[in-house]
């Protein structure tokens, strides 16, 4: 068996040889493009993000020299007035809601895609579009009716203060919750699809090994369809995750201004509070912590299930 | 190798596979629990696909069984409802003679060697073969232990730490074996193990996995389409066609004396001449008059190895003139195609040395009245 392994190893490593002596100019037409789209719009903001963040804040909220840590410090709370937590709360609550909204999106997600996938063929489909529809409406729009339907007054938030969870006075929305609710139903699609994707390849083999290895049906689960919808679950994840992470609209229509989430923070700094550097910082930092954010993601997907990787 | 605590606490014996001795008293304390009964077993997918229509098998302990039969005739469904991944419609299972027809596959003591081996691909060989031992709360180290053992028992030990992906056909084959074997089950089922794998590592792994179960003398029911694997390696062999068991036997009752056509097509047959009339002293079929005791039936099997050639032309009883319209030359036999009377017949003779007949030839069959065998439709 190992003499047919190296004659394999033999045959394989011819092509290999011969791709090395590939025309470099042939290679070099075909990447230039792309290398150099990137350089442009992801290499070049970025140096640019990173220097406005090091530099102090001039008059008009344009950014100056000397070069300063001013920026992070005013994000870490230090202003005129001694040390806030405001700006940290913001981060810290952009974190939590994110985290709790792409959790909630999962756990709705997760047997919506399973269910469509045991639907007969001909009709997922449709079930899938159903899905998707309600993303074709205006993202404003969706939060203007969820506030309408949050309102204090609201059917739903007399129920909720019926059973004691708000006060009446206070209706669901403007909230955290309502928030959390505008994040979920608004990723939704994005954690189905591609759910769907990896459930629809499922090799229901493996399950079925599982239980006939003396699992149950808790344990198949986790060792035999979890493993296998990873990766479909990590992009949804990402595709859920980083967006909800930076967004605007949502915290500042649902969340009444209190809930303001680190995007909402960058754009102010950009516009009506004019601080440049501050801004720059800010989205400095979403990058930081999405970074950590997907590592983190990485080490959950292998302790999961093995090697498979989050690719960006 | 002294006192396994952790593993006696699993409420039953094991024992240990790197031990010979141990694991030859232990075959003969679970050969008793190892057999396999199914009563009137009938399965229904939906009203127009019934794939079992009734199926009573009698499968003792410590036996290589096998089910043989054409694809769709339902091996498959019969070897996963024992397996407990599909509900009966109706019927009983037994296994060690205890009825678990209504008890899911994770409670049965019975494991499957998948035809598509089902590995877990997110997991290395190791923890493959382990799973099972996993999923009975094994200790770590135990597992360890008996992983290590198991793998040198299969011959697999240099593969423990690849990846699924890493391997070949029949590496892949070898630890689908080893993870269902670990476990010490029952009955092992094994869904046409060997079908995807080229005939030069199938007939190795089949002299291999016949030698495993010698050993362990555990209960295999084995899966094939293939007559001539099944021959090689089963004690009895039940034929199967359209959701029926046509006949059960050993591989020497089904080739020599199939019950009926079916059977004996199966068994890769072709002389088969139907009876036009009986009488006390013999049976007319389109080859002529064959002299002989035979028992009732519709058809005549003359096994091809059990008739004589000899050349020209000769009177006699059972000597049926003929002419050679087709030679193959097999090595150790040569296969003659015949035209023989109003029909065809086949006939193969051992190659000792004697000159072989050419195309043309004229020659006589001498048919033994001891290889014939008449049988129904
Ligand atoms: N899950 C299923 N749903 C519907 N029909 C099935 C299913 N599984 C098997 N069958 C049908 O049952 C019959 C027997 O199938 P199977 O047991 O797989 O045969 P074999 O293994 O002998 O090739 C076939 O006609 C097949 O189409
Ligand atoms: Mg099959």
């Amino acid at each position: 068996m190992s003499d047919t392994g190296t004659a394999w190893q033999a045959i394989d490593s011819r092509p290999r040889q011969r791709r090395i002596s590939w025309d470099t100019w042939h290679l070099l037409g075909v990447i230039t493009p792309g290398v150099l789209w990137i350089v442009l719009f992801l290499v070049l903001p970025s140096i640019l993000l990173m220097g406005i963040a090091f530099m102090t804040n001039g008059t008009y909220g344009l950014p100056q020299m000397p070069l300063s840590l001013d920026a992070f410090k005013q994000l870490a709370g230090y202003g005129f007035l001694g040390w806030s937590p405001g700006n940290l709360y913001t981060v810290i609550r952009s974190v939590w809601q994110t985290v709790l909204s792409t959790s909630l999106v999962i756990l709705i997600a997760y047997p919506v895609a399973f269910y469509i996938t045991t639907r007969p063929a001909h009709l997922r489909p449709l079930l899938l579009l159903l899905v998707v529809v309600p993303s074709w409406t205006n993202q404003v729009i969706r939060a203007v009716g969820w506030m309408n339907i949050l309102a204090p007054g609201t059917p739903v938030s007399n129920l909720a203060a019926q059973l004691g969870l708000i006060t009446p006075e206070m209706g669901l929305f403007p909230s955290k919750f309502a928030v959390v609710i505008g994040l979920v139903y608004n990723f939704l699609p994005f954690m189905v699809l591609p759910l769907y994707a990896t459930f629809e390849r499922l090799d229901y083999s493996q399950v079925e090994a599982a239980r006939d290895l003396r699992a149950g049906p808790v344990r198949a689960f986790f060792h035999a369809v979890l493993p296998q919808t990873l990766p479909g679950l990590m992009a949804g994840t990402v595709l859920v995750s980083i967006p909800a992470f930076g967004m605007y609209v949502i915290p500042k229509l649902l969340g009444g201004g209190k809930s303001l989430m680190l995007g909402n923070l960058v754009a102010r700094q950009f516009s009506s509070a004019s601080n440049w550097p501050l801004g720059a910082a800010g989205a400095l930092i979403m990058i930081v912590v999405t970074l950590i954010g997907l590592q983190i993601l990485r080490r959950m997907s292998r302790r999961l299930g093995g090697d498979i990787e989050v690719v960006l | 190798m002294a006192a396994m605590p952790n593993v006696e606490a699993r409420g039953q014996a094991t024992f240990d596979c790197a031990s010979e001795a141990a694991m030859a008293a232990e075959t003969k304390a679970s050969r008793a629990t190892s057999t396999v009964r199914l009563i009137g077993l009938t399965k229904t997918f939906s009203p127009n696909i019934v794939a079992l229509k009734g199926v009573d098998l009698d499968i003792p302990g410590g036996e290589f069984f096998t089910l043989l039969g054409p694809s769709g005739c339902g091996k498959t469904t019969l070897l996963r409802m024992i397996a407990g991944l599909e509900h009966a419609t109706g019927g009983e299972i037994e296994i060690g003679g205890r009825a678990v027809t209504h008890i899911p596959a994770h409670k049965r003591n019975v494991n499957t060697v998948f035809q598509s081996y089902a590995l877990f691909p997110h997991l290395s060989v190791r923890d493959n073969i382990g799973f099972g031992l996993r999923m009975c709360g094994v200790k770590k180290p135990d597992i360890q232990k008996r992983v290590i053992e198991t793998a040198k028992f299969i011959k697999i030990s240099e593969l423990l730490d690849r990846k699924i992906d890493q391997l070949s056909g029949g590496q892949k084959q070898r630890i689908a074996l080893a993870r269902a074997l670990i476990n010490e089950p029952d009955v092992l089922l094994l869904d046409e193990p060997l079908s995807a794998l080229d005939a030069g590592l199938r007939g190795e792994l089949q002299i291999e996995l016949l030698r495993i179960q010698r050993r362990l003398g555990m209960t295999f029911i084995f899966v094939t389409h293939d007559q001539q694997e099944a021959m090689v390696m089963s004690d009895r062999i039940a034929v199967l066609s359209d959701g029926h068991i046509q006949q059960v036997g050993g591989p020497k009752q089904l080739y020599e004396r199939p019950d009926n056509l079916f059977v004996a097509h199966f068994m890769g047959h072709s002389n088969l001449f139907p009876i036009q009339k009986h009488d006390a002293n013999g049976v007319y079929t389109e080859l002529g008059r064959i002299v002989g005791r035979f028992e009732s039936g519709t058809h005549m099997l003359i096994r091809p190895e059990t008739v004589t050639l000899t050349p020209g032309q000769s009177e006699g009883d059972n000597h049926l003139s003929a002419s050679v319209v087709e030679r193959i030359y097999r090595g150790s036999v040569a296969e003659y195609r015949l035209n023989c009377g109003a029909t065809e017949l086949v006939a193969k003779c051992n190659n000792c040395g004697q000159d072989m007949f050419e195309v043309g030839d004229t020659v006589t069959v001498v048919v033994e009245t001891d290889g014939l065998v008449t049988l129904n439709e």
